[in-house]
């Protein structure tokens, strides 16, 4: 389990994490989606004790990572695949980690097995191939068979082979009942691998839910309705158990609705004796929808919670 | 001892340390032999005269223990040590203790080792290692080493680049030492207090040739004795550390 909570980091002036809290349970998968530069290494980084953060606080399973002991054994990490010294091979990169926490040899040969590396375990890892380099990256997370596991951006710039093999590999160890967050940029491999997803955009959380859930919402199986009688529609959505969120559109009221369809919602209008001035189903591709959501809601969200209903500047 | 066993397995799995410790040994007993060689047909060769060359293996130990710390920079494993243990104040100071301890041993037996030739070639001369004198003179390169060695991890870790933290270990001995004596009036009071004058007087202060190798390292006389020379430079290079240690482990890594 790790806990995130409002935390910040900022740079000088630039902010580049914003108040940032969320968490991430144990056995799935769990997404950590955003575009370049929304603050998703420097947050990992963060809950690794590398990075001080400016205020707040990570918890993994309750304390800072910095007060663990044998730290590989809680939580194993492959923030970047090149952090290894070229010149020293791929065995002893992992025996001196090893011998860090205080872990036998004998796991060093096992994870080496696992990754498929024990042919070139001797050879120096300054010339690997980046696909080897990230499965390197990825023994060395496993190497002190950790409850919680972190991958930043792990299928950047492999072959189809190698996405494949490190989408199953992470789906083996959720099921296996480990925390395993990945970020990532792209919402289409994330829509393979995560369950769960956790949206930041420019250093703030846009959203945190499940996978399924954003891409609908995400790629257009929304329904917009637009009526003047807003919270009696509302009402009587919110009774069937039907999520709704408020929207303001061309300086009107309107529904966002989420995971129905059009005719239910015609239904349940007409059977409160509704008025509906729109009722439209909402498309796009999956990833400009997630650009949209990344770039403007950050703004839209700080608009929304304050002054729903009485505002109409833009957008 | 965790932590030393881990800086060992880094510090022996890549091939640099092995081959400044070769060179160090190399130049200075080579250049001791010359020295020796010519000077034995122009006179007598003293226990301190064997020693001068010392400097040269100090320097190539300094980058060595420099860049023990820098490349994990270089190369981003100071994240990855940093993650394996985040303790940085016990990893950092067990690495400049392996690196220390190292540097010592490999200028103790460099120091023997030029006695040793120098004996041999000094065919007019009678060295012998009799009195305390002579044995701080030869068996001091050692702790000399020690001390330069954490002074360059201290100054590694707070550069983070090779190229900065090599020129400046080089350069502060070579360069700024013996040239803050040209300073007028108080250049000589200067240079007395710097570090590595202090660890030069801890060699060879106090003997008959003491003021021959003054000469030799272009400096002035230290109105202190070898012991309080050393005490000198291992208080700066240990509260440098210490400096060193707390810039680490506030900063991002």
């Amino acid at each position: 389990m790790i806990e995130v909570e409002h935390l910040t980091k900022r740079y000088g002036r630039t902010v580049a994490v914003d108040d940032l809290s969320f968490s991430v349970r144990p056995g799935r998968v769990t997404g950590f989606l955003g575009p370049n530069g929304a603050g998703k290494s420097t947050t990992m980084r963060m809950i690794l004790g590398l990075d001080r953060p400016t205020s707040g606080a990570v918890r993994i399973d309750g304390k800072p990572y910095r007060e663990l002991d044998r730290p590989l054994t809680r939580v194993g990490a492959l923030l970047d695949a090149k952090w290894v010294h070229p010149n020293r091979s791929a065995r002893a990169h992992l025996r001196w980690m090893a011998r860090t926490n205080r872990l036998p040899n004998r796991r060093v040969d096992e994870v080496l097995e696992t990754v498929g590396l024990s042919g070139v375990a001797d050879r120096r890892a300054g010339g690997f191939s980046l696909g080897m380099s990230q499965r390197l990256g990825i023994a060395a997370a496993l190497l002190g068979d950790p409850e919680i596991l972190m991958f930043d951006e792990p299928v950047n710039g492999l072959d189809p082979e190698g996405i494949l093999w490190i989408r199953q590999i992470m789906q083996r160890l959720a099921s296996e009942g480990r925390t395993v967050l990945v970020s990532s940029h792209l919402l289409s491999e994330m829509a393979q691998t995560a369950e769960e997803l956790v949206v930041i955009g420019r250093g703030k959380l846009i959203r945190q839910c499940g996978t399924a859930q954003f891409v609908d919402e995400a790629s257009g199986a929304t329904i917009r309705v637009r009526s003047p009688q807003v919270e009696r529609l509302r009402g009587a959505l919110h009774q069937q158990g039907i999520e709704v969120r408020d929207e303001v559109v061309d300086e009107s009221p309107t529904l966002v609705v989420v995971g129905t369809s059009s005719e239910r919602v015609g239904e349940i209008a007409a059977a409160q004796g509704v008025v509906l001035h729109e009722l439209s189903i909402q498309r796009g591709s999956l990833e400009q929808a997630f650009l949209q959501l990344t770039n403007e809601a950050v703004e839209y969200h700080a608009h929304n919670g304050a002054t729903t209903g009485n505002e109409g500047t833009d957008r | 001892m965790t932590l030393l066993a881990v800086e060992r397995i880094k510090l022996f799995s890549t091939r640099s340390p092995w081959w400044c410790m070769v060179v160090a040994v190399g130049l200075t007993v080579g250049f001791t032999a010359l020295m020796s060689g010519f000077a034995n047909e122009q006179g007598t060769v003293t226990v301190g005269f064997t020693q001068f060359s010392y400097q040269f293996g100090l320097m190539v130990l300094m980058v060595m223990a420099v860049l023990a710390v820098t490349t994990e920079y270089r190369f981003g494993t100071i994240r990855t040590t940093f993650q394996t243990a985040p303790n940085r104040a016990a990893v950092l100071t067990a690495k400049a203790l392996l690196v220390a301890v190292l540097a010592g041993v490999v200028a103790l037996v460099a120091a023997f080792l030029s006695f040793g030739v120098s004996d041999l070639l000094a065919t007019n001369s009678d060295l012998s290692l009799s009195g305390a004198d002579t044995w701080r003179n030869v068996a001091g390169t050692g702790l000399v080493a020690f001390f330069a060695a954490v002074l360059s991890v201290a100054v590694g870790i707070l550069l983070r680049q090779s190229a900065a933290a090599v020129t400046v270990v080089l350069v502060w001995p070579l360069l700024v030492e013996p040239l803050v004596a040209l300073i007028p009036r108080i250049g000589q009071d200067i240079q007395a207090w710097m570090p590595f004058v202090a660890a030069h007087q801890f060699l060879f202060g106090g003997q008959p040739d003491s003021a021959e190798a003054a000469m030799m390292m272009g400096m002035s006389e230290v109105p202190y004795g070898p012991w309080a020379g050393i005490a000198y430079f291992g208080a700066i290079s240990v509260g440098l550390f210490v400096v060193a240690l707390i810039t680490a482990s506030r900063r991002d890594a």
